[in-house]
């Protein structure tokens, strides 16, 4: 079987090669038509975005339009994200509120009182806007999505919660079946190892929550089309949150132990204590901000490598490759199900092994 | 550089999504979920510690009959012993006692035939007095006749006459 499967991708691989060839021909006679830049696209993506685009359409962009809630100088100013047209290089402004706001790059700022060559915005010698931004509350297609991903793990849980109720003497039912042994899994393998049976109990309810919000987001970073495809467990802020909460509570139950053992380990001598030190003080904080960028890093590396190989079609211009992206592309999403499944994992994991670590207690010096 | 900057609007609404999302899930769902799970586990392992004492208390049901048979063997078996002890000595006392019986009958007969002896020598005794009496008469007559042939005869009868 596995032999076969690779029979198959070397055999994509050839195609694939030969198809290169044959586009490299076609790039050459149309190279009159615009590049399309794969960074852009690829960022686009995967980036954050004030309404949400389900597709093109005969050249005009359909998408859906979410609120956008600004604080600004004069207070609150909310307006649908429609109102800018699509328009993302600051050239549409929208006046609310006696206050002028342009979009650019999906961030919005404040306009410039004058157009320069019919763009809002000024920029500094490195090409970034130097216009005031008000903050930015909106409800982006990222926070949408985060949304929809609470709406869906209310109603798969509640349902479970329930499913028990009609049930005797506590056997799961429908739903309860397939959430019941995640949950279990969740308790035996990884809060009471991690976390031992005297403590976890006040832990589970964070860790299952944490488990089940990256996972679902995960999984619904991977389904291509409306209302999915937000990269929000790939974005530093959603993972930024996560961690800093992990961080929070590491350091609000750690005993003394965890302490005696960062700022002066027992039972090594002096000189290497005073060098110990400064490495675990460091410690406290990189092990959230690894938690960090390990989520974030995977996440949006999957989405870049989908659409890496999505965009090879683009790239050489050429229906031929078409084939070779779709199965490379099969090929890493039937993998990012398993890595999405596997970093909601670790990241719950390690969080429920930070927390052990600050509450474990030492019976003996070592 | 954009993609590592984390935007406020984003944080603000992850960290208010996260805890409502804690906050309901915790009182809805998990509380529920895992308060009848640990219930069902609670359940189950006592059904399994009970099943075990039965199991328990079953096999020592069994050995208590099992000791309680034994004893009972060994009992059938001593009584048997003593029974067959009891015989053994009854036969054996019997014997004794027919033994002693026939000595002391034995020895009655040999007193008995003993003093009958006696008796029967004394009546031989006097038969003999009263058969020398009549002899000593018929010798008195004879002598009568013929004193030789009466002495002779006392002396010859005396000699027939010999007594032990």
């Amino acid at each position: 079987m596995q032999i076969n499967t690779f029979k198959t991708l070397l055999l994509g691989l050839l195609l694939s090669l030969s198809f290169v060839v044959k586009a490299n021909e076609s790039i050459e006679e149309k190279s009159d038509e615009k590049d399309f830049n794969v960074t852009d696209m690829i960022m686009h993506h995967i980036k954050d975005a004030h309404d949400f685009h389900i597709m093109d359409w005969d050249g005009h962009a359909i998408s859906f339009p979410l609120p956008v809630i600004l604080w600004t100088n004069d207070g609150l100013v909310t307006f649908m994200s429609s109102e800018f047209h699509h328009n993302d290089d600051g050239t549409i402004v929208v006046e609310k509120g006696g206050q002028k706001f342009i979009k650019f790059h999906e961030e919005i700022y404040y306009a410039n009182d004058e157009a320069d060559h019919g763009s809002y915005v000024s920029f500094d010698p490195e090409h970034h806007p130097t216009n005031v931004a008000p903050l930015d509350f909106s409800i982006t297609k990222l926070v949408f999505s985060m949304f929809m991903s609470m709406i869906l793990l209310l109603l798969i849980f509640g349902f479970s919660a329930r499913a028990y109720n009609r049930s005797e003497n506590g056997v799961p039912t429908g739903i309860a079946k397939f959430t019941e042994p995640l949950i279990v899994f969740i308790r035996d393998e990884v809060a009471i190892p991690n976390i031992g049976e005297k403590h976890y109990k006040r832990f589970l309810p964070f860790l299952l929550t944490l488990f089940f919000f990256i996972w679902i987001n995960n999984i619904m970073g991977l389904i291509p089309f409306f209302p999915f495809s937000g990269n929000l467990s790939g974005n530093i802020a959603f993972t930024g949150v996560l961690a800093l909460i992990t961080f929070i509570i590491t350091t609000f139950v750690a005993n003394k132990d965890y302490w005696k053992h960062i700022f002066w380990m027992p039972g090594v001598p002096v000189p290497m204590k005073l060098f110990l030190a400064p490495i675990e003080f460091m410690g406290i904080f990189i092990k959230p901000i690894s938690l960090m960028i390990r989520l974030f890093a995977n996440i949006s590396a999957g989405h870049i490598i989908v659409l890496s190989l999505i965009s090879l079609i683009f790239i050489a211009k050429s229906i031929w490759i078409a084939p070779a992206s779709v199965i490379f592309s099969v090929f890493i999403s039937v993998i990012e199900v398993l890595v999405v499944a596997i970093q909601a994992y670790i990241f719950t994991m390690l969080t429920a092994l930070y927390i052990g670590s600050a509450m474990e207690e030492h019976e003996h010096e070592h | 550089m954009d993609l590592v900057t984390p935007d406020v609007g984003l944080l603000f609404w992850t960290v208010i999504s996260f805890f409502v999302l804690l906050f309901l899930l915790r009182k809805f769902a998990w509380k529920p979920i895992v308060g009848t799970v640990n219930d069902r586990e609670t359940s189950i392992r006592e059904a399994l510690e009970s099943a075990e004492k039965a199991r328990l208390e079953m096999q020592n049901l069994t050995a208590d009959n099992e000791r309680i048979l034994k004893e009972a063997r060994v009992e059938r078996e001593t009584m048997l012993k003593e029974a067959r002890e009891i015989k053994a000595k009854m036969i054996s006392d019997a014997k004794d006692e027919a033994q002693t019986q026939a000595n002391k009958m034995i020895e009655q007969a040999q007193i008995a035939i003993a003093s009958e002896k006696k008796s029967a020598m004394a009546e031989l005794k006097n038969h003999v007095a009263g058969l020398s009496v009549d002899i000593a008469e018929k010798m008195v007559r004879e002598e009568l006749s013929n004193k030789d042939k009466q002495l002779k005869l006392v002396e010859n009868m005396l000699g027939e006459a010999k007594l032990n």
